[in-house]
């Protein structure tokens, strides 16, 4: 009797376990070919397979762009961070702010003339970019940095930089760090499997300086450990130290370092193989600048109408067909300024002199006062 | 008719109601749908690894790590390979696993015998302990270890200067350590030589003192010898083995000696405390688990507490706290990956790292796996060769 409920039991156990392998098969069956959209998207968006996740990258190609599916949903759909003040994050009413946040108010306001034609999805750094290769979301404002792997292998396309950031240093004021130099023998708080963690090592080797890296594994634990006095300093984005400077005890007792271990140029990144789509992105950032470059804000945009300058009839679509070449309407500039304002006011509102970030324009100024923004001309 | 054939539904079932048949079937089908399971699973990677352009390989761990490790006993800078970089994780990981299991054991005996204190605030203390600690997670336990006390020392500046000179501060606790020189490999020899000769002169004094019942202090000639065949080996040595640093602020920190940073301190504090509480738990179930006769026995006999204690109950309960033991030991060594959480490099950390500088995300995590799988079946087989020899000898 004994054996026969052990048999019983055994059976029993088999056949769930056939079932269990089953069910799981089942699932785990379809998730391969998710997987397999999402990565064919990276790494070879050419290669047509005929997955139903892949029907909105196949129209792309075959001629369909993304602008058109933008028009007809009524609505952009931009991914973007919810977690660094000033960039992308969430405002005390619960809405979506920011400097990233205002492009893709841009974008929408030069489709749609509504800048709240926009659905935000906040992205982790590690969701960021399959969202964008499946097709969650439209573009990517999410301070992403522009480098080569990601415009290849990763299957993005950047184009332009709305943020030229480095790597910078933080340091406490009373400790007199001035330069690289001084940080000999330092303990330096740092934040795992991010790019500064090797630019780091490579930095301070290249100088032939001893340090200690006390490493983290989320950006919470390495601040609190710099504010406890664990480390002498603590690296990341400078917009970061600034955003995260902010928040600390006495903002005041702490200095960024004038030195930038690297660079980040954070820009917004569309699906590759998509001109048109990425054009339209492209040319409302430099709509942005250009903008600021005429000297033309939201407040007096109006009185610009009325200008005889070519150049300026011809930006805000009084002039040519500019805009309706791009598959926008003529107007797209004056719209995005209208609602947004300039690159420089967008700027100011969310991290210049009146907000508690207070960062200096530097290389994210126009290239007439010495930084590097510089848009291709209107013509 | 007594030697009638039995009727023919007796003679054998069909092979569907045979329970030996039925057995091997089930064994037959349970093992297919493992394997099927594990093809599965395997294939279903290696697509997964294709369709992304990725060749699976161990080939990266030739490649140069890049990233710098704080804390490492081996020397290791960013110029070495990942291979490396996982073994300092793994020394790491090691050394916080040997030093947490000793001492882990020590405070859990203790306690445990506290727990069966006739003394009324002794056995209070040991509750509680036992009480708290094991009813509280251990990553909580970590973070306080870690975020409220470790990092609420003074800063390096007004580090508590104690004598040595050592000084503690957030930084770690900075001591006088040595600095090999030239001779230092030989003397090392000798040093290691003088463990193994003290422990043949402890077990021929201690034979002799068995055998002819003379007094021969098996303890105190081991010491000698063990001292002799030290100072022996720095008059062998070419050269002066080492000289002593100590620790000075220099700086922005200490320079010279050693400093035990907080993020190991923290840890081995962490796992020695929680692992401590069930260890106590096993010890006091031993004891408990040891016949109430033995220690009337032992009290009849004239034996003070201490001694039944150290003679008659502990080597008993041992062979009941063993096995339970292991267990702890090994769930000691695997929870030490918790480190990643507290800036610790140890094994897991260091792994997290090259898996994100890499991408090779399969590789590594089986790498881990396998490391921590060799160390605890190591553990697995000491604790069982331990048990072997402890256990009780049956006639």
């Amino acid at each position: 009797m004994n054996r026969r409920l052990l048999l019983l039991v055994t059976l029993l156990a088999a056949l769930a376990l056939v079932l269990a392998a089953c069910g799981g098969g089942g699932e785990e069956g379809s998730a391969p070919t998710e997987t397999a959209a999402e990565t064919g998207g990276a790494a070879e968006t050419a290669a047509p397979t005929p997955v139903p996740e892949q029907k909105e990258e196949a129209q792309q190609q075959t001629g369909q762009s993304l602008l058109e599916t933008v028009k007809a949903r009524g609505k952009l759909i931009c991914g973007v961070n919810q977690a660094l003040p000033g960039f992308g994050y969430l405002d005390q009413s619960g809405n979506f702010a920011g400097f990233d946040v205002d492009f893709c108010k841009a974008v929408a306001a030069a489709i749609f003339d509504d800048p709240n034609a926009v659905e935000y999805r906040p992205l982790t750094a590690q969701e960021r970019f399959t969202a964008l290769q499946t097709g969650e979301v439209d573009v990517l404002f999410r301070n992403t940095t522009w480098t080569l792997g990601r415009d290849t292998s990763v299957g993005l396309d950047f184009g332009v930089v709305t943020f030229y950031d480095g790597q910078g240093i933080m340091v406490r004021k009373a400790d007199n760090i001035t330069s690289m130099e001084d940080l000999n023998g330092a303990a330096i708080c740092v934040q795992t499997g991010t790019t500064t963690e090797l630019n780091l090592a490579d930095q301070m080797r290249a100088r032939g300086l001893d340090y200690e890296p006390v490493v983290f594994e989320d950006a919470d634990s390495t601040f609190n450990a710099y504010e406890e006095g664990r480390c002498d300093a603590v690296t990341t984005d400078k917009s970061g130290l600034v955003s995260r400077r902010t928040v600390l005890q006495n903002p005041d007792d702490h200095v960024i370092l004038d030195v930038t271990l690297s660079k980040e140029p954070l820009g917004p990144a569309v699906l590759q193989g998509d001109p048109i789509w990425h054009d339209v992105v492209m040319w409302v950032v430099f709509a942005t600048i250009q903008g600021e470059e005429f000297g033309i804000t939201s407040q007096n945009i109006d009185d610009f109408m009325n200008s005889e300058d070519p150049n300026i009839r011809r930006f805000l679509g009084l002039e040519g067909d500019l805009g309706t070449s791009l598959g926008l309407t003529n107007d797209f500039a004056y719209r995005v300024v209208k609602h947004v304002g300039n690159y420089g006011e967008i700027y100011d509102r969310n991290l210049g002199p009146d907000t508690p970030f207070n960062l200096p324009r530097g290389l994210n100024d126009l290239w007439t006062n010495g930084g590097l923004l510089y848009s291709p001309p209107f013509r | 008719m007594a030697n009638t054939p039995l009727p023919v539904e007796h003679a054998r079932p069909p092979f569907w109601r045979d329970e030996r048949v039925l057995a091997v079937i089930a064994q037959i089908i349970f093992l297919i749908v493992v394997i099927v399971t594990a093809v599965y699973l395997f294939n279903n990677a290696r697509e997964g690894l294709a369709q992304a352009g990725l060749t699976p390989g161990y080939d990266f761990l030739r490649l140069r790590a890049g990233f710098d490790i704080g804390d490492s006993i081996i020397s290791y800078t960013s110029d070495d390979t990942y291979g490396r970089a996982f073994l300092v994780g793994i020394v790491n990981t090691v050394r916080v696993a040997i030093i947490g299991i000793i001492l882990a054991t020590i405070l859990g005996t203790i306690m445990g015998i506290l727990r069966l204190s006739p003394n009324l605030l002794l056995r209070g203390i040991a509750t509680v302990y036992v009480e708290t600690i094991r009813n509280t997670p251990l990553l909580v336990q970590l973070f306080f270890w870690y975020t409220a006390v470790m990092l609420k020392f003074p800063r390096v500046r007004q580090a508590i200067a104690l004598p040595g000179p050592t000084y503690l501060s957030n930084r770690g606790l900075a001591i006088p350590w040595i600095e090999p020189l030239d001779g230092f490999r030989i003397w090392f020899g000798f040093f290691i030589a003088a463990f193994v000769i003290a422990y043949i002169v402890y077990r021929v004094q201690w034979t002799r003192e068995d055998r002819t019942g003379q007094t021969s202090y098996p303890l105190t000639s081991a010491l000698i010898a063990w001292i002799i065949v030290v100072i022996a080996g720095w008059f062998f040595a070419p050269g002066q083995p080492f000289t002593i640093t100590r620790p000075e602020l220099a700086g922005l920190n200490f320079e010279g000696g050693t400093v035990l940073a907080p993020e190991f301190a923290a840890l081995l504090i962490g796992l020695v405390v929680y692992t401590g509480a069930f260890i106590a738990e096993i010890v006091r179930a031993g004891i408990q688990a040891v016949d109430k006769g033995q220690r009337e026995a032992a009290t009849a006999l004239g034996l003070s507490t201490v001694q039944s204690l150290r003679f008659i109950i502990l080597p008993q309960a041992m062979r009941i706290i063993i096995p339970p033991m292991t267990s702890q030991y090994l769930n000691l060594t695997k929870n030490s990956s918790l480190a990643f959480f507290i800036g610790f490099p140890d094994l897991f950390a260091v792994s997290t790292t090259i898996q994100n500088q890499t991408g090779k995300a399969l590789e590594v995590i089986s790498i881990v796996m396998a490391c921590y799988l060799t160390t605890s079946l190591l553990t697995s087989l000491f604790m069982n060769w331990y048990n072997q020899k402890v256990r009780l000898v049956e006639r």
